[in-house]
C-alpha cells in the first residue's frame, strides 16, 4: 500500500472524492445564488431551505405517489421553482429599488417559514432516500472503489453548472437577462417583459437549489435543517469566489469541496471550519474575492 | 422636552418597581439582557449602517467566558462580567477588522460565516462543555458584598447596567464620532473625500457594539446560571435582527420594545402553538420587511413628525 506522509493513498483519494461530491453541491448552490444575485441583486438566504424542499419533494414523491428518482429529478425542481416564482411575485418584487439588505432579511424570514413548516410536517429527524437501481454498487478503478451514484452526482452537477453558464453567457435569453441587470427600463422600452424575466430568474435559481436537493437526497439524511448549515458554507464560498462571475462560483465551489475533503484526512477537527478560515484569508489578501471585480 | 423627561422618569420608576409587583424577576432580567443585546446590534445597523448576521458570536463568547471564569477560576461576578465584555470586544476587533473590508450584503455574509466559525470553535473547545454547555454558574457576590443570589439585588444590577447602556448609546450617537458614523452610513464616498478615516470609525463602531453585546451575554449567564451552544447559534443572531426590525431600526427605544415582544412571544407562544414558533417568527419577519420596515417606534415617531408638521 502506497502512502503519502503516512496516510494511505486510498484514504486520501476516497476523501478527495467525497470532497468533490460536496464541492459539486457547493458549486450548484453558489451558482444559483450567483445567478439570483447577479441578475436581480437579491441575496437569497432561503437558498438552503429550497434545497431542503427539493429533497423533501423527492422523498414525498417516492413515499406517497410512487414517483421514482428520475422523474423526481425534473418534477421536484419544477414544483419548487414554481413556489419560488410565487414568492417573487407576491413578496420579493415589492422590495426592488430598496436597500438590498431588505431582500436578505425577507428571504431569511422565508427560510424560517419553510424550515419551520418542514419540521412540523416531517419531524426533525433525518430520513433516507433510496439510491436508484441503475446507479447502485461501485466500480473498481484499480486503486479505489468509486460508488456509481457519487460519480453520477459529480457528472450531473458539472453538466448542470456548465449548462447554466452557457445559457446565461452565450444565448439570446442570457443576453436579455444581463441586459435587464444593466438597464431594465431601456430593455423594457424594447418590448421585453422584464418583470417576467426576473420572476423566471428567481424561479430558475431556486430550481437549481431544489435539483441539488434531489441529487443529494440519496447520499445524505433528508432533514429540515440540512439546508441551513449548508447555506452558511455556501455564503462563505460565494465571498471567496466573489459574486462577480458565474464561472467563479462553480470553480470555487468545487475547489473548496476538495480542500475540505483533504482537511478531513490531515486534520479532521478543522474540516468544519476550513472554509471559513480560507474566507478570512481571502478577505485579508484580496477582499473582492478570487474572481470578483470591484 | 419636559414631557420627555417626565416619560423617562415614569419608565424608570416602573422598571424600578418591578420586584414589588410579583412579576417573575428572572423573566424581566432575561428580557433586559436581550434588550442590551438588541441595542448593541442597533448601534451597528441603525447608526453605523452595518448589518451583522452573526451578532450571537459576541453575545455567546461573552456568555461562555463569564461562565468559564466563574466555574473554572472562581472569579467574582464583577471580574467575570468584565472578562466576558473584554473577550467579546476582542472578538469584535477580529471579526470587524475582516468584515469591514466588504460592504453591505457582503459584510452580512462575512459576519454570518465568521459567527459559524465561532460556533464550531465553541462546539469543539475544551472549556465550553461541548453539547451540554456550562451549567450551574453561580452568581456569587458582587465585589464580595452585594449578594447576587437574591433575585432582587441581581435585578437592580441588570437594570442599572441596562440604563447605563442606553445612556452610553445616546452619548455615542450624539458625539462627534457618532455624527461621522452617520455620515459614513449615508454616503461613504463623501465621508472618505472629506478626509475621514472611514475604516477606523467603522471598526470602532464594531468593537463598541461587540462589547455591549458581550455585556448582554455575560449578564445572561449570571442571571440564568448557564451558557450553552444556543447562545452562539445562528438562530439567536436572527432573533436579535428581528427584535431590532420589529421595534424600529435606528431608534433608541425600538430595540428595547422589540426585545420585549420577541422574548415574551418565545416564553408564551410555545405553550399556545407548540412547535410552530419558528413558523410564526418567520411570518413576523416577512410581514415586518414587507409592510412595516420602520418598526413600531419608527412608525410612531414618523406619525408624530407628520402631525407636528401639519
Amino acid at each position: 500500500m502506497t502512502e503519502i506522509f503516512g496516510i494511505p493513498v486510498a484514504v486520501i483519494l476516497g476523501q478527495l472524492m467525497l470532497g468533490l461530491v460536496n464541492g459539486a453541491f457547493y458549486a450548484m448552490l453558489s451558482l444559483g445564488l450567483a445567478v439570483i444575485f447577479g441578475l436581480m441583486g437579491v441575496v437569497n438566504f432561503a437558498h438552503g431551505a429550497f434545497y431542503a424542499l427539493g429533497s423533501f419533494a423527492a422523498l414525498v414523491g417516492v413515499q406517497q405517489f410512487g414517483i421514482g428518482y428520475w422523474p423526481a429529478l425534473v418534477l421536484a425542481p419544477l414544483a419548487v421553482g414554481l413556489l419560488g416564482m410565487l414568492i417573487e411575485r407576491l413578496w420579493l418584487r415589492r422590495l426592488y429599488g430598496l436597500d438590498p439588505l431588505y431582500g436578505l432579511l425577507l428571504t431569511f424570514g422565508v427560510a424560517l417559514l419553510l424550515e419551520g413548516i418542514l419540521q412540523q410536517v416531517f419531524g426533525a429527524s433525518g430520513q433516507s432516500y433510496p439510491v436508484p437501481d441503475l446507479l447502485q454498487g461501485a466500480v473498481n478503478l484499480g486503486f479505489m472503489f468509486l460508488p456509481r451514484y457519487r460519480a453520477w452526482v459529480i457528472v450531473a452537477s458539472l453538466a448542470v453548472c456548465f449548462g447554466t453558464w452557457f445559457l446565461i453567457e452565450r444565448t439570446r435569453l442570457g443576453a436579455r437577462l444581463r441586459a435587464a441587470r444593466e438597464n431594465a427600463p431601456l430593455l423594457q422600452a424594447f418590448g421585453v417583459n422584464v418583470p417576467l424575466l426576473l420572476t423566471m430568474t428567481y424561479g430558475g435559481g431556486v430550481a437549481l437549489a431544489a435539483l441539488a436537493g434531489v441529487l443529494a437526497a440519496p447520499v445524505i439524511l433528508v432533514s429540515p435543517q440540512m439546508g441551513s448549515s449548508l447555506v452558511t458554507v455556501v455564503f462563505a464560498v460565494v465571498v471567496i469566489g466573489g459574486m462577480g462571475s458565474i464561472l467563479g462560483a462553480i470553480v470555487s465551489g468545487l475547489l473548496l469541496g476538495l480542500i475540505e475533503g483533504l482537511t478531513k484526512v490531515v486534520y479532521p477537527e478543522a474540516s468544519n471550519i476550513v472554509v471559513f478560515v480560507i474566507m478570512a484569508f481571502v478577505l485579508l489578501v484580496r477582499p473582492a474575492g478570487l474572481f470578483g471585480r470591484e | 422636552m419636559r414631557t420627555r423627561t417626565l416619560l423617562y422618569c415614569a419608565a424608570g420608576l416602573c422598571a424600578a418597581a418591578v420586584p414589588l409587583t410579583g412579576i417573575y424577576p428572572v423573566f424581566v432580567m432575561t428580557l433586559l439582557c436581550f434588550a442590551i443585546f438588541a441595542c448593541s446590534f442597533n448601534l451597528l445597523l441603525g447608526f453605523g449602517g452595518m448589518l451583522s448576521f452573526g451578532h450571537a458570536a459576541f453575545f455567546g463568547t461573552a456568555a461562555y467566558t463569564t461562565g468559564w471564569l466563574v466555574a473554572a477560576h472562581h472569579c467574582g461576578p464583577g471580574t467575570a462580567i468584565a472578562g466576558g465584555v473584554l473577550a467579546a470586544a476582542a472578538l469584535g476587533l477580529g471579526v470587524g477588522g475582516l468584515a469591514i473590508r466588504r460592504q453591505g450584503i457582503y459584510l452580512a455574509m462575512v459576519t454570518l460565516a465568521l459567527a459559524q466559525l465561532v460556533y464550531f470553535v465553541c462546539l469543539e473547545a475544551p472549556f465550553t462543555g461541548g453539547e451540554n454547555g456550562l451549567q450551574g454558574v453561580a452568581r456569587g457576590a458582587l465585589f464580595g458584598v452585594l449578594p447576587l443570589q437574591s433575585d432582587t439585588v441581581m435585578y437592580y444590577l441588570v437594570l442599572g447596567l441596562f440604563a447605563a447602556v442606553l445612556v452610553a448609546i445616546m452619548r455615542i450617537v450624539h458625539s462627534p464620532f457618532g455624527q461621522v458614523l452617520g455620515a459614513i452610513r449615508e454616503n461613504e464616498s463623501r465621508a472618505i473625500s472629506l478626509g475621514y478615516d472611514v475604516q477606523r470609525y467603522k471598526l470602532l463602531a464594531f468593537v463598541l457594539s461587540a462589547a455591549l453585546a458581550g455585556l448582554g451575554g455575560a449578564l445572561k449567564t449570571l442571571v440564568l446560571g448557564f451558557a450553552t451552544l444556543s447562545d452562539v447559534s445562528q438562530s439567536v443572531s436572527g432573533e436579535v435582527i428581528l427584535m431590532t426590525l420589529l421595534g424600529g431600526i435606528g431608534t433608541f427605544f425600538g430595540p428595547v420594545l422589540g426585545a420585549g415582544i420577541v422574548v415574551t412571544l418565545q416564553e408564551y407562544l410555545s405553550e399556545v402553538v407548540g412547535g410552530w414558533v419558528t413558523v410564526v417568527i418567520g411570518a413576523i419577519f416577512v410581514a415586518c420587511v414587507l409592510a412595516f420596515r420602520r418598526g413600531i417606534v419608527g412608525t410612531m415617531l414618523r406619525a408624530r413628525r407628520v402631525r407636528s408638521s401639519q
